[in-house]
């Protein structure tokens, strides 16, 4: 008895000494800070280091338009990022897992990863480049004749999500790739073989098998945008509001902790929301992805 | 070309394709009688698999012809081919039901529903599995996988159905099982099956007409019991059953000397038969060799003195390794009678054959 318990004991600390760094991470930098938010955003300032309870800070969200409003636009245009990422990224999957081998194979693979080297700010620095009023398409345009005076492109709704499509299409490619990989040939081969067309193969075939990359790709790239701070505030200016930029304003002009705190735990619940009847809609199940 | 009074259900016109500069098919033709098994014969690496993709449209041919029910193929899609292909590793649709599997093909031809219900009821009625039409493919035995995709395919009523050696992931056992229950299907439903296998026991066993396959050519074109007694080629006569190869030169019309210079009476074979004193290759089977106990008269045309080497007993295809006088070794099948039974390593016995159970060839130039 004792003999058969001292190594199963054993066994047990040992995989709780594996997942303690897990757990750390998780309770110290996750769990932590969004309790201590939660707690703050239900909080209402009424003296000097006085507070009491109190829903106004989630009232405001609803009752003052900006904010849902803010809110609503950042979720629409994440959404459109997350299908515009989703068909662009789909296609050159396919070529990367189907169509390519060996050598070849790897090199695209890096030239997809090549950019995530280069810091954000300079990525988004780059599309600056490209699309301000002075910037290289505005000249090609003028120099080409197309356009007669320098064409400012930035500063838009299309702008950000151009950089947001940039910034995230990588991490709709990986799951993408590694679920089309291993897609068996001879089932597309076997679908064309008993009459199917390039449509309905990629409708009754393709898709149905590559669905998990599909909604584990969507759910990183639409997490990611929603949450995504430089790229919008950056490209989209003054005209085009991001609800980070509502927390950060709250956070750090304001210094109103409690209201950027409940914006902040609105973000993570609304957009939760979002993802969930996304899978809903779709009928799929989260764990089914990430089995 | 001229109407025959056969309708040809496939026909290939020299068919070529290479890969690369290396010829896979090379100059292939070929022509399939309605409601017959064919069967495609070769090692791995003949091209078979080739021919095959060319047939089902997956593969477009360097130059040549397919021809189903008289009608041109060249250009014409998979999807348009009135030939379906089941697949070595079978390929059926895991996210489907096994009757949505079988559907798959009519809903693409644009099917009434209830035409659909009906024909996919009829034929898993035909195939003997009229209950597992809501079981998802990986719920199926391999053997009903089998005919699942059998029967995917056969609802479609295609020209001709090709089968890229589906029974290959089967065990021995099912192996064995499934090829009586291919053959019954093919004559059940009719329709022209041409199968691809490296197996020649699969292919004997169920075909009417088999093609040797080897580099690309094939070697010879007949039925399972030609192949077996009259190869066309050496290379039929080493690949389609077992053989014992001997080398040596023709000393005359049907004797054949050994290095040893031991002569063996033996029929010449092949297209060319060899010259006097040309190198050749001999085969004789090991099931045509009687082996003769001490004391046994030895009536045939040729009787060589032997010893037991090995005994690889495998039941009822028990064989013997027996090596002559001079070094040459003969695998010989050991008869399964009881005198037989008591043989040991070691023991004398002599091995006898008739002129007509042996074949020469001309040895290939060097």
């Amino acid at each position: 008895m004792r003999s058969s318990t001292a190594p199963a004991s054993g066994l047990r600390l040992g995989v709780f000494l594996l997942m303690l760094p897990l757990l750390l991470w998780l309770l110290l930098l996750i769990l932590l800070p969004h309790v201590d938010m939660v707690l703050v955003s239900l909080r209402e300032r009424i003296g000097f280091a006085e507070h009491r309870f109190s829903w106004m800070h989630y009232e405001l969200f609803f009752t003052e338009s900006l904010y849902w409003r803010t809110f609503l636009r950042t979720a629409l245009i994440s959404i459109f990022t997350t299908v515009l990422t989703l068909v662009i990224a789909f296609p050159v999957a396919w070529y990367i897992a189907k169509l390519v081998r060996g050598r070849r194979r790897t090199l695209l693979f890096l030239a997809c990863l090549v950019p995530f080297w280069v810091s954000e700010l300079v990525r988004t620095y780059g599309w600056m480049i490209l699309l301000r009023e002075s910037g290289v398409i505005s000249g090609l345009l003028q120099w080409s004749g197309l356009a007669a005076e320098p064409v400012e492109m930035l500063y838009n709704d299309v702008a950000i999500m151009v950089g947001l499509v940039y910034a995230s299409i990588l991490f709709m490619l990986v799951p993408l790739v590694t679920t089309l990989d291993s897609l068996d040939d001879s089932l597309v081969e076997a679908a064309y073989d008993l009459g199917g067309n390039h449509l309905s193969v990629a409708r009754h075939i393709v898709i149905p098998h590559a669905m998990p990359g599909i909604v584990s790709g969507s759910i990183v790239v639409f997490m990611l945008s929603v949450g995504n701070y430089l790229t919008p505030v950056l490209l989209g200016g003054k005209d085009s509001m991001w609800f980070t930029e509502q927390i950060f304003t709250q956070f750090i002009t304001r210094f109103n902790w409690e209201q950027g705190a409940a914006f902040g735990v609105l973000l993570l619940v609304l957009s939760s929301l979002i993802v969930w009847s996304g899978l809903k809609l779709t009928r799929q199940s989260f764990a089914e992805t990430m089995r | 070309m001229p109407p025959t009074d056969t309708i040809l259900d496939l026909e290939c016109q020299q068919l070529s394709k290479s890969f690369a500069g290396q010829a896979a098919v090379d100059n292939i033709s070929l022509s399939i009688p309605s409601g017959s098994f064919f069967s495609i014969l070769g090692p791995s690496g003949c091209g078979k698999t080739t021919l095959l993709r060319m047939l089902a449209g997956f593969v477009e041919p360097d130059s040549g012809d397919v021809r189903i029910k008289g009608h041109s193929m060249l250009g014409v899609p998979p999807n348009k081919r009135p030939l379906n292909m089941v697949f070595q590793h079978l390929a059926l649709f895991p996210m489907m039901s096994v009757a949505d599997n079988i559907a798959y093909g009519l809903k693409r031809r644009g099917t009434s529903r209830s035409e659909i219900a009906r024909r996919v009821a009829d034929v898993l009625e035909r195939v003997g599995l009229p209950d597992v039409g809501q079981r998802k493919p990986d719920q199926l035995s391999g053997g009903q996988k089998q005919r699942i995709a059998i029967a995917r395919c056969l609802v479609l009523e295609p020209a001709v159905l090709l089968l890229d050696e589906p029974l290959g992931a089967l065990d021995l056992k099912l192996r064995e099982q499934m090829k009586l229950e291919l053959k019954q299907l093919q004559q059940t439903f009719g329709t022209t099956f041409v199968y691809i296998t490296h197996d020649q026991s699969e292919a004997l066993v169920m075909s009417d007409q088999v093609a040797v396959m080897n580099q690309g050519r094939f070697e010879h074109v007949a039925s399972p019991q030609t192949l077996y007694y009259q190869p066309a080629t050496a290379f039929v006569a080493g690949f389609v059953g077992d053989s014992n190869r001997l080398s040596g030169r023709v000393e005359a019309p049907g004797r054949v000397a050994l290095a040893s210079g031991r002569i063996i009476h033996a029929t010449a074979a092949g297209a060319t038969p060899a010259d006097r004193g040309a190198p050749v290759s001999l085969f004789v089977r090991p099931e045509g060799i009687s082996p003769l106990l001490p004391g046994q008269p030895c009536q045939m045309d040729n009787c060589l003195d032997a010893r037991v080497s090995t005994l690889l007993f495998d039941g009822a295809n028990s064989r013997i390794g027996a090596l002559l006088d001079e070094g040459t070794e003969l695998t010989v099948r050991l008869p399964q009678t009881p005198e037989f039974a008591q043989l040991r390593p070691g023991d004398r016995l002599q091995l006898g054959w008739m002129g007509n159970q042996a074949q020469y060839f001309a040895a290939p130039a060097l």
